[in-house]
């Protein structure tokens, strides 16, 4: 299997070289976001930033409005779009008649094309008019509002992985659900889906990972006000996103200063978030496809 | 309780509408667009600089900004990508480090894009000194990028049988010479697939290139890769916020082109497969 | 796989001929390649050809000036730079928003020729440049009022300063105690980096005094930028924000404002800020690297002349002169 020439030589060591390309970017990115994030820590002091004011001019550098924000306005996305978005699949892949899943499938991959800020735009000028006339709320810029976006934006991801799941459970188990008896209906229920559970939980959570780090949808509908969300009755007042607090300042910090020590930091925060999500995502399809192995044996 | 086959029609009924309530708000978002960015649409307003405050004239700087982002995204994100694929459908062992790696892809998949935006500031902007430019945008953009190409080219890869590689092999071709000559161009299909949807996210994201490449008005176009550039998703962003009396028929059409500059390459990513998997020959 | 892999040896002559045979019964594969690389040579030569065309439009300039900063100014900087491109056509300008405290930021860092900033600079910024080798120096290119607006269907009409710091720190949270309709505010601002929010947080929410450290209510909503302030204007009657003059529209509703209780309600117009009646007027600045030579000085001589003054007076702010 040794390269013969001088010429595959150099080509396979390059490609060995970009397989390792990825934890070396990851790496990067840890680094650089530590390298300036880190000295926040030794500026304020960790009280600081768990306190619940944000006004970075006047040096509050609380980070818990933020984060609430942020976890709310994916709460609210994942209420709305775990719903649709499973039942979505489980049309695509189990009920539909071929012509509708040749016209849904691509239908839902346009969704997940749409660029954020276009979003965003149609949000601004048409969604937050419309809830405030409906549902009386102060003002539009909610993160209800923002919370439907997201959910438009995490349903794509959804539903792409949760119909590969299930596709992915064997046409025997199907057959001998209905074999004994079983409608459709119960045969999905009762049997695909319990089959597909990893795949599809996988399914939920990289669709949360997608919405916790939307940055321009949210900034443009949430009206960026940081409260600390304290019932789940902010869902119907506006919020702010760590993500919109970073598009939004980092403009102005000065090189160095504590605020952009301190973005940085949030920046640290919605890396371990994701990456929490994804090492989630990755074990829980990893153990449950042991033990179906073991099963199977 | 009902009987099973009233429950059948009751779940089937309400499963399939709120998969068409999940599908018509697409129909209606690009259909509203169109709607009212369509009358903006002339020849004047794709090919002319902006004038009058941006109020009138022209986003030819935005699309092109975008052309040229999309374009140097492309020439680094694609042959990284492709090569990474290619290691790990055909050279990597099955050990810790390939574990590694795929653990790391799955990560930078899921890092939010602003998060990409601080990393090339950091980077490129201010550490390497290339300041807010075009090649500071594509290398963040790139490496956004990077872990769509890779999961969709790898899975091309390995979707080729291995009775391919089997048969170069028996009439004395190199492992190198397999991949180049018999699976890369087999796979070729499933990997444009995968470039051209990583490119489309590439073309619409606003997040990394706000502070590495994204410029709110220049006079010209970008003459140099170190020159920031204007570019259609932060250009729709700016005209729908920061520019009193933008009449809306500018900010719609702008929505507009941006819209039919992502869609397109959605549609030739769909053509490219769909005609692929027509003409499989395994 | 190891040992399947012979070494040394080429594509064999009998594989050359299957592919050759397989290719004429069935389609190749490598067919599917043109239409995409038509599709990018297609955009090449797009990009290509009006790349000449786009600057010949526009002469090559010799000079380009890099002008960053405030958003309030920032059409006001952009209404400029056309009209002294049309004059000069040897210079050129680039001009980018972000907010008073990126433009001097940048200027700090030595980035940009010319700084916009609506409000002054501060000790710590000017520490920081000083650091740098930079010496800022000062302009004064116009002037500026900041309205406080509200829906057109809001019938309160005017406010007093006090009132304003009231609404804007979270104390008076209905319209009903200021004379209005019983309904929620809803507080809008510009972000945290905007030189206008900085001077309403000095001059109307702390009065003008240092010691006062009262802050905006956390309820209050700050939007990207001017236009989000107004859109949410136009549509909800339950809002009330503040911008610069040159901002407002006529679809939105000024308040007069007093500077005290029983003082008198003044409307801000070019001649109340002039007479320094209006109580919330500021100046809008431009700061340059050091003593400004050449094209910088040209460009800043020719904005403090009346043709470029005739322009700030069109956007809606106020001239110097």
């Amino acid at each position: 299997m040794k390269p013969t020439t001088w010429f595959e030589l150099v080509i396979e060591a390059s490609i060995h070289a970009a397989g390792y390309s990825a934890i070396v970017f990851v790496g990067l990115i840890l680094i650089f976001l530590l390298r300036e994030g880190l000295p926040a820590l030794s500026e304020v002091e960790l009280s600081a930033l768990a306190g619940t004011r944000w006004y970075p001019i006047e040096h509050h550098f609380g980070l818990w409005p933020l984060i609430g924000g942020s976890l709310i306005v994916t709460l609210g996305a994942a209420l709305i779009a775990v719903p649709f978005g499973l039942a979505t699949a489980i049309y695509i892949a189990e009920i539909a008649p071929r012509w509708a899943r040749e016209l849904l499938k691509p239908l839902v991959e346009v969704l997940g094309g749409l660029p954020s800020v276009v979003l965003g735009f149609l949000g601004m000028l048409v969604l937050a008019p419309m809830v405030r006339e409906t549902l009386h709320t102060p003002t539009g810029l909610t993160a209800f509002t923002g919370s439907v976006l997201l959910a438009g934006m995490a349903i794509p991801t959804l539903v792409s992985v949760a119909e590969d799941a299930l596709d992915a459970v064997p046409k025997s188990y199907r057959d001998a659900a209905l074999a004994l008896g079983a409608t459709r209906w119960q045969t999905i229920w009762r049997v695909t889906l319990p089959a597909a559970r990893s795949g599809v939980l996988t399914a939920i959570m990289l669709g949360i990972g997608r919405a916790i780090g939307e940055t321009m949808t949210v900034m443009m509908v949430t009206g960026n006000a940081a409260r600390l969300p304290t019932s789940l009755n902010a869902l119907f007042l506006p919020v702010r996103t760590m993500t919109a607090t970073i598009a939004a300042e980092m403009g102005e910090v000065a090189n160095g200063s504590v605020h952009y020590h301190v973005l940085f930091t949030i920046g640290i925060v919605l890396f371990l978030i994701s990456l929490g999500v994804n090492i989630a995502a990755s074990a829980v399809v990893f153990r449950q496809k042991k033990r179906a192995e073991r099963l199977l044996s | 309780m009902l009987s099973r086959t009233l429950t059948e029609r009751l779940a089937f009924i309400l499963i399939g509408l709120a998969a068409f309530a999940t599908v018509l708000p697409i129909v209606l978002i690009v259909g509203y667009i169109v709607a009212q960015g369509l009358p903006a649409i002339n020849w004047e307003f794709l090919s002319a600089m902006p004038r009058d405050g941006m109020r009138a004239g022209g986003i030819w700087p935005a699309i092109v900004g975008t052309v040229y982002l999309t374009l140097g995204t492309g020439v680094i994100a694609v042959p990284l990508g492709i090569a990474a694929a290619i290691y790990l459908a055909e050279y990597a062992k099955d050990n810790t480090l390939t574990r590694a790696i795929r653990l790391a892809l799955i990560n930078l998949a899921g890092i939010p894009s602003v998060v990409y935006g601080l990393f090339g500031l950091g980077l490129f902007v201010l550490f390497l000194r290339f300041g807010t430019s075009l090649v500071a945008g594509c290398l963040t953009l790139s490496i956004m990028t990077l872990p769509v190409i890779i999961s969709t080219a790898e899975e091309a890869l390995r979707a080729v049988p291995q009775s391919f590689r089997l048969v170069s092999v028996s009439l004395g071709g190199t492992k190198w010479q397999t991949i180049w000559r018999v699976v890369l161009p087999e796979a070729l299909p499933g990997i444009l697939t995968g470039v051209i949807l990583g490119l489309e996210r590439a073309a619409g994201e606003t997040a990394p290139i706000l502070f590495t490449a994204a410029a709110f008005f220049l006079p010209r176009l970008p003459g140099s890769i170190f020159e920031a550039t204007m570019a259609l998703p932060y250009h729709l962003f700016v005209i729908s916020t920061q520019v009193p009396e933008m009449p809306i028929q500018i900010q719609y059409g702008t929505a507009l082109v941006l819209l039919a500059f992502v869609l397109t390459m959605n549609l030739v990513a769909t053509f490219i497969r769909s005609r692929a998997r027509a003409r499989r020959q395994w | 796989m190891a040992g399947l892999y012979r070494k040394g040896k080429r594509m064999n002559n009998d594989f050359a001929i299957m592919r050759a045979v397989n290719r004429s019964h069935f389609p190749s594969p490598r067919a599917n390649r043109q239409p995409i690389f038509f599709y990018w040579l297609a955009v090449l030569a797009l990009v290509g050809c009006a790349s000449p065309a786009a600057s010949a439009a526009r002469p090559e300039a010799q000079v380009t000036l890099q002008n960053k900063g405030s958003d309030t100014m920032v059409n006001l900087a952009l209404a400029w730079a056309e009209a002294y491109e049309a004059q000069q056509p040897d210079v050129s300008l680039a001009v980018t928003g972000g907010g008073s405290g990126t433009g001097l930021a940048a200027l700090i860092n030595g980035t940009v020729d010319l700084a916009n900033a609506s409000r002054a600079i501060k000790p710590e910024e000017r520490q920081a440049a000083e650091a740098n080798s930079i010496h800022p120096q000062e302009f004064i290119v116009a002037r500026d009022a900041i309205a406080v607006i509200v829906n057109p269907r809001n019938p309160v009409n005017q406010l007093t300063l006090p009132q304003l710091s009231a609404i804007y720190s979270g104390q008076i949270t209905n319209w009903r105690e200021v004379g209005g309709e019983d309904r929620p505010i809803v507080l809008l601002s510009r972000e945290t980096n905007s030189g206008t929010h900085i001077y309403f947080l000095e001059n109307v929410l702390r009065l003008g005094s240092k010691e006062n450290k009262t802050l905006f209510s956390p309820d209050t909503l700050l939007l990207p930028s001017s236009e989000g302030i107004s859109a949410e204007i136009r549509q909800n009657p339950n809002a009330i924000g503040y911008d610069g003059l040159g901002y407002v529209t006529s679809d939105m509703k000024t308040v007069a404002v007093a500077a005290q209780a029983g003082g008198a309600y003044i409307l801000p117009t070019i001649a109340t800020v002039n007479d320094k009646s209006y109580p919330i007027a500021r100046d809008l600045y431009i700061y340059s690297q050091g003593e400004p030579v050449g094209a910088v000085k040209a460009y800043l001589e020719w904005i403090l002349s009346p043709a470029a003054q005739q322009i700030v007076a069109q956007l809606g702010f106020v001239p110097v002169k």
